[in-house]
C-alpha cells in the first residue's frame, strides 16, 4: 500500500536543490558526456518526429521541435543555471502528472467508452459492413483475384468459376461470361491463365487487400459479389445504408430509418430502438450528473464516501502508530540483540507482493475452509458480514502497510539528536513527556507529509479492497454498493461493470475523486503547517 | 557532472513521451508495432501461442507471407484488441471466447465471416450458433466447454439423477464420515453467475427472452420476474439456512481442491479442472449436470473459443482464407485440443480425439442442451448483481428482494 507514496515521492519537489553545486564542466569527459546526452536527445526527438510525421500530425512535431530546442538552449549556454536543474523535472512534471490529468477531464466530458470510441465515419462503415447478408439461394464461386493490365495499378477483376465450371469476369461493370478456351482452369477451380487479365500472385493480392476486401462486382439492385478470402466469392447485399441527405441509416429490409443523434453519438430509429454501433461525441456535463443522480448513489455515496474516509483515515492512523511504536522498541540507546533481524523480519511484509498477499488473507478469512477460523475454532463469516468485513480489511491493509511507516520513522528518529530527549529529560520530564514534547513534535515534521500521501494513496487502494471483499459484503436489496466498497471500487463497478468500459463515466467520476482528496490534502497540510509553526 | 547527464537523458525520454503522448493516443504503438507488410499478424492468450505457431508458419509458407503469433496475456487480450483496433493498428486475427463477440460488433473491430456452407456443416452447430450475433457470423469456432458433474466413482458409484438425488448420496456419505461437504459448486463471497446457471435453469429461471428471430432480447430481462424468484426459492432451499449444499465459503480457490483431495464425491466444473484430478489420481466419472426432480433439465453455459478476423487489419484477406480454410482443417484443430484439452468445434476432429479420450464425448453430451453464454453485451451487465443475488439467496436472505433488486440493477445498467 503505501509504497505508492514512495513511488509518488517526485511529485512534490524536484530533488535536486539540495545538491552542492559543481564546478562548470571542464573535463573532457564531462564536455564528451554532455555532447553524447544531447545527441541522444536529438536522437529521440528524432525518433519521436518520425512517426507524428508520417500522421501529419504538425502540432506534435512542433511540439517535438520547441521542447528540443529549449533542452538544447538550457545547456547549451553557459546561463540559467536554476533552469539547468529545473528542467528535467518540470518536463517530467508535465509528461507525468499534468497531462494525464487533463486528459482525464476531457475525457470525461464525452462519452467515449465501449460503443463510442470511433468517429462517425468508423461507425457508419461498420454498420454498412456489418448488414451485408448472403443472398438467399444464391451460388457461390470460386474466386481468382485478376487485373486488367498491371497487377498493381490494372483495375481489379474478379475471376469467378461457378460450380458447373463457368468463368465468368466480374470487374466494376458486372459480370461477363468468359469462353472456356480463353481460361486454364485447375481441378480446384481457380483460374491460372485467362486471356486480357493478369492473375495476381497472393503477396500481390495482399498488397491490394483493403482495395479487394471493399469491391463488389455489381450484379443487380444493390447486390454485388465480393470476396471472402482468397478463393471464394459470394452475392450478397448491405441491407443498411447511410444516407447523407437525412444524415440517417436506412434498413432496406425493414424500412427503418435511423436518424443521426449527435448528442448521444448513435443512430436511432423513430421508436428508440438504437444501432449498436455508435461514436464519441462531446456530453458536456452529463457524466458528472449521471453520477450525482444515479439513484444508487444517491443513497448510498454518503455511506461509501463516510467509510471511504474511516477506511483511508484508519489505515493512516493504524499503520502509523503500529510502525513508529515498534521503531521505537528498535530505537534504543544500548545495541540490541539481533536487531538487523528483526528489523528484516519486521520490514518483510512490505517485501511481498501485496497482490498475492492480499489473496491469501482472502482465503486465511474463509468461514468453513479457512486458517482463522479453524485456528480459533470459530464459525465467523468474516468478510460475510459488515463489520467484521471492514474490520479485517483494516487489519490486513495495516498488515501491509506499518513495515513502510517503521522505515521512514524509524530513519526519521535516528535524525533527532538524541541530546534532545536527553536534556528533556535532565529538565525533569518524564519518558513520556520528553516523547510527546521533544520527540515527537520533530518527529511530526518529517512524518506529516508522508501521512498525507498514506492518507490521499489508501482513499483510492483499489487493490486492498477489490481482492479481498470485492467490495462485499452487499445488502440483499442494493447489489450495486457494497458495505467496504470505496469511492474508487464503487465506480469501477458502475463504469467498467454494467456496459462494457465507459472511460467517459470513470473518468467524471475520478475527477470528482480527485477533488474530494485535493480538498483532504489541502486541509490536513494546511493543520501540519500549523503544527510546524507552534513548535518553532 | 553525472547528476547533469542523468537530467539530459531523462529530459529526452521526456521529449519522446510527449511526441508521443501528443501523438494522439494511437500514434505511440505505430512506430514499433505496427505490422510491416506481408506480415500477418495472430494474437493468442499464453496457452495457444505456441500450439498455433507451426500451424501459422504452415499457412504462411503456402501464401509468401510472414505469420507472426503474439502472446497476450487472456484477461488483457480483448481490452487490448480493442484498443488497438481504435488505434488503427490492430493483429490481422484474435483467438478470444466467443461472448466478446457482442462487444467486438459494438466497437466495430472485427468482420463478419461468409464460410461456405459445405464448411459451416462441419463445425457442431452449438458452437456456429454461439459465434452468430444479429443473425452474422463473426467468428470460427473451435473448441467449446460447458460444466459436467464430476463423481467420485470410489465413494458415488452411480451418477445422480436429480439435485435430490444427489444431496440424498452426498448427505449419506457426509454422515458416514467420508466427505466433509455434499457437493462442491462454486459460490463465494460475491456469488458465480456462471456456475449457478445450470440449477437456475432446471429451476424454471431464465436470463435474456428471444425475440421474433430467435435472437436474445435484451428488453426481456428474465432476472426480477416470478419465475427467476420461484427458481431462487428453489436453490435457496440447498444454501447455507436450508441444506448446506450451497455455500459461499466454497470458492474459485477451493472447489477444484475438495474435489481432488477427496473431501467431496461431487464437483461441477468444466473440462479444465480434469487436471488436478487425474495428477492427484481420483477416479472420476462425468455426467450432465442434473436438474431439480421435478423441475426442467439443468441447462449449462457453453463457451466456445474462436478465431476473429479483425476489420482494421492490414491483411485481412489473408486472415479471412486463414480462418475459412485453415481453421476447419481438423489436424490444427487435434493440435489446439492437445495444448488445451476442450472439445473441438468441428465435428471430425471431435469424432478423432473422442476415441483416444472417452472424457470428451462425456463433455460434449453433458452440454448436449447447453445454452450458449449470450454474447449480447448487456450480459455484462448480468454477471455482477445476479452472482450477489445468488449468494444473498445462498445465505438465507429474503429471495423475493435480493432477486427484484438484481433485476432492477440490471435493467438500470442496461438502459444507461
Amino acid at each position: 500500500m503505501a509504497r505508492n507514496a514512495a513511488a509518488g515521492a517526485p511529485e512534490r519537489a524536484p530533488a535536486p536543490t539540495s545538491r552542492v553545486r559543481g564546478a562548470p564542466s571542464a573535463s573532457v569527459a564531462g564536455l564528451a558526456l554532455k555532447i553524447g546526452a544531447l545527441g541522444l536527445a536529438s536522437a529521440l526527438a528524432i525518433w519521436a518526429a518520425v512517426p507524428l510525421v508520417g500522421a501529419a500530425n504538425w502540432i506534435g512535431v512542433g511540439i517535438v521541435a520547441a521542447v528540443t530546442a529549449l533542452v538544447f538552449y538550457v545547456y547549451l549556454s553557459p546561463r540559467h543555471v536554476p533552469l539547468k536543474y529545473l528542467l528535467p523535472g518540470t518536463l517530467l512534471l508535465i509528461a507525468f502528472q499534468i497531462l494525464p490529468v487533463l486528459y482525464t477531464v476531457s475525457t470525461s466530458v464525452t462519452n467515449f467508452g465501449d460503443g463510442h470510441r470511433g468517429d462517425k465515419e468508423q461507425a457508419i462503415a461498420a454498420i454498412e459492413a456489418y448488414s451485408v447478408v448472403r443472398s438467399p439461394d444464391s451460388p457461390s464461386y470460386t474466386l481468382t483475384v485478376a487485373a486488367d493490365g498491371d497487377p498493381a495499378t490494372g483495375d481489379l477483376v474478379f475471376l469467378l468459376t461457378a460450380a458447373d465450371g463457368t468463368v465468368y469476369a466480374g470487374d466494376a461493370e458486372g459480370l461477363t461470361e468468359l469462353d472456356a478456351d480463353d481460361v486454364a482452369v485447375d481441378p480446384s477451380g481457380k483460374v491460372t491463365e485467362a486471356e486480357d487479365y493478369t492473375v495476381l500472385t497472393t503477396a500481390e493480392i495482399n498488397e491490394r487487400g483493403n482495395e479487394i476486401a471493399d469491391f463488389a462486382v455489381p450484379t443487380g439492385d444493390g447486390t454485388g459479389i465480393r470476396s471472402s478470402g482468397l478463393s471464394m466469392a459470394y452475392e450478397g447485399r448491405a441491407t443498411r445504408t447511410y444516407q447523407e441527405d437525412c444524415d440517417c441509416v436506412v434498413d432496406s429490409a425493414t424500412g427503418v430509418e435511423y436518424v443521426a443523434d449527435d448528442a448521444a453519438g448513435a443512430f436511432v430509429s423513430a421508436d428508440g430502438q438504437r444501432l449498436l454501433q455508435g461514436w464519441q461525441v462531446g456530453v458536456g456535463f452529463d457524466n458528472f450528473l449521471r453520477f450525482v443522480t444515479d439513484p444508487t448513489t444517491a443513497s448510498s455515496f454518503l455511506s461509501i464516501l463516510t467509510w471511504n474516509i474511516g477506511f483511508a483515515a484508519g489505515t493512516t492512523l493504524l499503520v502509523f502508530a503500529l510502525g513508529l511504536g515498534l521503531a521505537l522498541l528498535m530505537h534504543t540507546r544500548t545495541p540490541l540483540r539481533g536487531r538487523t533481524l528483526y528489523r528484516i523480519l519486521l520490514v518483510l511484509p512490505y517485501a511481498m507482493p501485496s497482490f498475492a498477499m492480499l489473496l491469501l488473507w482472502r482465503d486465511m478469512f474463509n468461514t468453513d475452509f479457512g486458517l482463522i477460523n479453524r485456528v480459533l475454532g470459530l464459525d465467523v463469516n468474516w468478510l460475510g458480514n459488515a463489520w467484521t468485513a471492514r474490520g479485517s480489511i483494516l487489519l490486513v491493509n495495516t498488515w501491509l502497510g506499518f513495515p513502510y511507516m517503521f522505515l521512514v520513522a524509524t530513519g526519521a528518529l535516528q535524525s533527532i539528536p538524541r541530546e534532545l530527549g536527553q536534556a528533556a529529560r535532565i529538565d525533569g520530564a518524564g519518558a513520556w513527556q520528553a516523547f510527546r514534547h521533544v520527540t515527537l513534535p520533530l518527529l511530526m515534521v518529517a512524518m506529516t507529509p508522508i501521512l498525507v500521501s498514506t492518507f490521499a494513496f489508501n482513499f483510492n487502494n483499489f487493490n486492498a479492497v477489490w481482492l479481498t471483499t470485492a467490495g462485499g459484503p452487499f445488502r440483499p436489496d442494493n447489489p450495486l454498493a457494497g458495505a467496504t466498497d470505496l469511492l474508487i471500487t464503487y465506480t469501477f463497478r458502475l463504469a467498467f461493470g454494467g456496459q462494457g468500459a465507459q472511460y467517459g463515466f470513470a473518468s467524471a467520476v475520478s475527477v470528482l475523486i480527485f477533488l474530494i482528496v485535493a480538498l483532504l490534502s489541502v486541509v490536513s497540510l494546511r493543520q501540519s503547517r500549523s503544527l510546524e509553526e507552534v513548535n518553532r | 557532472m553525472k547528476f547533469r547527464s542523468f537530467s539530459v537523458l531523462s529530459g529526452a525520454a521526456v521529449l519522446a513521451l510527449l511526441a508521443t503522448s501528443c501523438g494522439g493516443g494511437g500514434d505511440e504503438t505505430a512506430s514499433s508495432e505496427e505490422p510491416a507488410d506481408g506480415t500477418m499478424v495472430i494474437w493468442a492468450d499464453p496457452n495457444r501461442t505456441d500450439v498455433l505457431i507451426p500451424y501459422a508458419e504452415k499457412f504462411g509458407d503456402a501464401h509468401g507471407v510472414t505469420v507472426e503469433v503474439e502472446s497476450v496475456p487472456n484477461e488483457d487480450l480483448q481490452d487490448n484488441f480493442v484498443t488497438a483496433h481504435q488505434a488503427g493498428s490492430p493483429p490481422d486475427l484474435v483467438v478470444g471466447a466467443h461472448d466478446w463477440t457482442g462487444n467486438l460488433v459494438r466497437n466495430g473491430a472485427v468482420d463478419p465471416i461468409q464460410l461456405p456452407q459445405e464448411t459451416a456443416d462441419g463445425f457442431e452447430q452449438v458452437a456456429l450458433d454461439a459465434v452468430t450475433f444479429d443473425g452474422q457470423l463473426y467468428g470460427v469456432p473451435y473448441a467449446m466447454e460447458n460444466l459436467v458433474l464430476f463423481r467420485n466413482t470410489d465413494l458415488a458409484p452411480d451418477a445422480p439423477e436429480s439435485i435430490e438425488d444427489l444431496v440424498e448420496q452426498g448427505r449419506k456419505l457426509k454422515d458416514d464420515g467420508k466427505v466433509e461437504e455434499i457437493l462442491s459448486l462454486q459460490v463465494g463471497s460475491e456469488g458465480d453467475a456462471y456456475h449457478i446457471y445450470p440449477l437456475y435453469t432446471s429451476a424454471g429461471g431464465y436470463l435474456f427472452g428471444r425475440d421474433g428471430e430467435g435472437s436474445l432480447d435484451p428488453s426481456d430481462l428474465g432476472v426480477g420476474t416470478d419465475s427467476s424468484i420461484e427458481a431462487f426459492e428453489k436453490i435457496a432451499e440447498l444454501g447455507e439456512k436450508g441444506e448446506g449444499v450451497l455455500k459461499r465459503s466454497i470458492d474459485s480457490q477451493n472447489a477444484g481442491p475438495l474435489f481432488h483431495e477427496g473431501r467431496t464425491a461431487f464437483l461441477i466444473s468444466g473440462p479444465w479442472a480434469i487436471a488436478d484430478m487425474k495428477e492427484a489420481g481420483i477416479p472420476y466419472e462425468i455426467s450432465p449436470v442434473p436438474g431439480f426432480a421435478d423441475g426442467e433439465e439443468a441447462r449449462p453455459f457453453i463457451g466456445v473459443q474462436a478465431f476473429f478476423v479483425a476489420s482494421g487489419g492490414a491483411n485481412k484477406l489473408l486472415a479471412q482464407e486463414f480462418v475459412t480454410n485453415y481453421v476447419a482443417d481438423p489436424q490444427l484443430a487435434v493440435a489446439l485440443y492437445q495444448a488445451d484439452p476442450r472439445p473441438p468445434a468441428l465435428t471430425s476432429a471431435l469424432d478423432a480425439v473422442a476415441e483416444s479420450n472417452p472424457d470428451l464425448a462425456k463433455i460434449v453430451e453433458a452440454g448436449a442442451n447447453g445454452d450458449p453464454l449470450p454474447a449480447i453485451p448487456e450480459m455484462a451487465a448480468v454477471w455482477g448483481p445476479f452472482g450477489q443475488a445468488e449468494a444473498a439467496v445462498i445465505a438465507g436472505e429474503d429471495v423475493a428482494e435480493a432477486v427484484k433488486a438484481a433485476g432492477a440493477a440490471i435493467s438500470e445498467q442496461i438502459g444507461g
